[in-house]
């Protein structure tokens, strides 16, 4: 058998293995870019500097601020206001390490700064056929161009600075197809819920979930970009959607993607990725995207959805019904209409332009419920730009939401932007475990623009209900 | 890394199944730039009430898992975030393994690679331990066995490499940079066909 059928995972893993690995060993594989950030770069930079090692391709790496930064604006003098005294020293920690190991940051200066995960694409850093790692379990962001793209731990990290490469064993290969028109105003959002809804939060474990099917061609990169970042919510490695003319059309002319004669040779070389026809896959599934309904967490983790017009299932067993208390839920009912305290739009799940658009449509000459506090967090300084050339800062501002710096923010809440205990969050985000936004904080998973209905109602509303604006524009 | 060859201790049981790297180490802890010292905040949020003293509820806290060392979890131990935190608090904290019937992969990586056995049960072997708190276990890494105290015993999957590194000490950053001469060809091949 000299040709046998590939799939996308395969051709990728296939031109990066260094070594190929055996039944007692993990192969070697190489890493075309290292993306860091201040939380899980700095023992890596420790353990080099403790070894006399230098990093091997300071080029490859892509570095940024964004966990740990406040997203409040400088002071009078210019000065951040870090939410503690680590949180400074973390940042001034990368800053330094940056500069000793020649890498090039984009710290505070920088006009691309933001979320890792939403510069990488924006800078054309991401290109289809990379492998890109980050000590961050949602750079499976990254595979919506056709890059594999995963998480690492720190030690890791250090082993990516001083080798380019990492000890691996390749994960298997798992499709989901999903076919069919998403009926209006249900998006990426609720499709990546009602999947993970689906196979659960360890329903991909060992796996790499490969995105297909018409639904997925007709997605936006943007959108693919936020299913593809929810793929480790269920477990899997990664996540993988074919690069296509959208994906080409997205990258020509970023300032990292190749040009010229370049660009021509990296695009035909990137149409040769996507699986052949007569591959197989460990493990398929199938969705109807018209089953898939505008979709909301009612527990604790990302695997426990509802629609949002449904009844939250009753609890399987003790510790569904721990969720449920620990939420303050009713199983029976829907989740409409429970109070709600904040509404966390940003993240980078969700904080792209289409994101804020979407939010800001739903907001546009209307105002947010006296009860609801409504953070909006851009997911990079150019999505900040885009937004206020459009005018959407006035539109959340004019509507009584806060208008703040870029950053990972509430999704982590490490950088002060955090709830209080017992408070109900609508969060764009990606992660709705107990604590996650702050200790005793209720965190409910939604779209932007279940997330802005939320916010006009003060309560958690159906977007159809301010049908007038929302319906048409959002599908 | 230190090698671990083999662990006898009590089991303490935390029959929750995906506990997330949230709930190991809270993020807001995530700011420190060591790796020690990480164990004052493992559970934290179960360990600790609001007013900071301790859960006397908390499975932890109570006497009989003092100095356990091996630490019994529900199903899908470790999702969620990458954190290696979640591994460095464990290990400070005392744990030496950590098992289940199903363990997280970035989180199992990465306790292998600190000396943190993390190894997947049978559902059935899970399942009885899970049910009796505080029996104490030898595990024996190079047989792959766990041994009971009425002299049951049973094997884990563990794979050669990790077993190796484990029984070794192995650093596994100077064991890929001795590789670094095939990663050089593999650049240099790449070079030349771009």
């Amino acid at each position: 058998m000299s040709t046998s059928a590939r799939t996308l995972l395969d051709k990728i893993w296939d031109a990066h293995q260094v070594q190929a690995e055996t039944e007692s060993m993990p192969g070697i594989l190489y890493v075309d870019l290292h993306l860091i950030h201040e939380v899980t770069s700095p023992q890596a930079f420790t353990e080099l500097r403790n070894r006399g090692l230098k990093l091997r391709h300071p080029e490859r790496v892509l570095a940024t601020l964004d966990h740990s930064t406040p997203t409040t604006a400088a002071d009078d003098l210019g000065q951040q206001v870090y939410f503690t005294a680590e949180a400074a020293e973390q940042v001034s920690q990368l800053e330094r390490n940056c500069m000793q190991f020649g890498v090039q940051l984009h710290g505070w200066s920088s006009e691309h700064r933001g979320i890792v995960h939403v510069m990488g694409p924006e800078l054309g850093a991401t290109q289809p056929g990379m492998t890109i790692v980050c000590g961050d379990s949602h750079t499976s962001t990254h595979g919506a161009f056709g890059a594999l793209a995963f998480g690492i731990g720190t030690t890791e990290v250090g082993h990516v600075m001083a080798t380019q490469c990492l000890w691996q064993r390749k994960p298997k290969n798992f499709a989901i197809h999903v076919n069919g028109k998403l009926p209006g105003g249900v998006g990426a959002k609720d499709l990546a819920l009602h999947i993970i809804g689906k196979l659960g939060v360890n329903g991909g474990t060992g796996h790499v979930f490969e995105y297909r099917g018409s639904t997925i061609s007709a997605l936006s990169m943007e959108e693919r970009m936020t299913l593809c970042n929810m793929s480790i919510e269920a477990g899997a490695r990664a996540g993988l959607i074919a690069p296509d003319e959208k994906t080409f059309d997205y990258l020509n002319g970023r300032p990292q993607a190749p040009k010229g004669e370049a660009w021509n040779k990296a695009v035909n070389a990137w149409k040769l990725l996507p699986s052949d026809a007569d591959a197989t896959y460990d493990r398929e599934l199938q969705i109807d995207a018209t089953d898939v309904r505008a979709t909301v967490s009612y527990g604790t983790h990302p695997g426990m959805v509802v629609a949002l017009n449904a009844s939250v299932p009753a609890a399987k067993d003790l510790q569904e019904r721990r969720a449920l208390e620990y939420m303050q839920v009713d199983a029976g009912k829907p989740m409409l209409g429970m109070q709600v305290d904040l509404v966390f739009l940003g993240s980078c799940t969700n904080s792209r332009i289409s994101d804020l658009r979407t939010a800001a449509d739903l907001l546009r000459d209307r105002k947010i419920a006296s009860n609801v506090r409504m953070l909006v967090v851009p997911g990079s300084h150019a999505v900040k730009r885009e937004a206020e050339q459009e005018g959407l800062d006035q539109v959340f501002e004019s509507a009584g939401a806060e208008w703040r710096e870029p950053g990972c923010s509430m999704c982590i809440a490490m950088n002060g932007d955090l709830a209080q205990p017992g408070q109900l969050v609508v969060s764009t985000s990606n992660r709705n475990f107990e604590g996650r936004q702050g200790p005793g904080v209720r965190t409910v998973l939604a779209s932007p623009l279940v997330a802005a209905a939320c916010a006009l109602a003060g309560r958690i509303a159906d977007p159809n209900d301010y049908a007038d604006t929302s319906a048409e524009e959002a599908a | 890394m230190k090698a671990l060859s083999f662990i006898r201790s009590r089991t303490t049981v935390l029959k929750h199944e995906n506990i997330d790297t949230d709930r190991i180490i809270p993020a807001r802890f995530l700011t420190t730039t060591e790796r020690k010292g990480l164990g004052r905040y493992a559970f934290n949020d179960w360990r600790y009430q609001a007013d900071g003293s301790l859960n006397p509820d908390f499975e932890l806290n109570k006497n009989t898992s003092q100095g356990c060392e091996i630490l019994v979890a529900g199903r899908n131990f470790g999702c969620g975030s990458s954190r290696e935190h979640a591994p460095w608090a464990l290990m400070d904290y005392g744990f030496r393994a950590v098992l289940s019937s199903e363990i997280a992969d970035i989180f199992r990586g990465n306790a292998l690679k600190n000396g943190l056995l993390a190894v997947v049960l049978k559902e059935s072997e899970h399942r009885y331990l899970l049910n009796h708190p505080g029996i104490e276990l030898s595990i024996d890494i190079a047989d792959r066995t766990i041994e009971m105290p009425d002299g049951g015993r049973f094997r884990f999957e563990l794979d050669a490499f990790s077993r190796e590194c484990l029984l070794q000490g192995v650093d596994q950053l100077g064991y890929l940079q001795k590789h670094l001469p095939q990663i050089e060809a593999f650049e240099a091949r790449r070079e030349a066909t771009a």
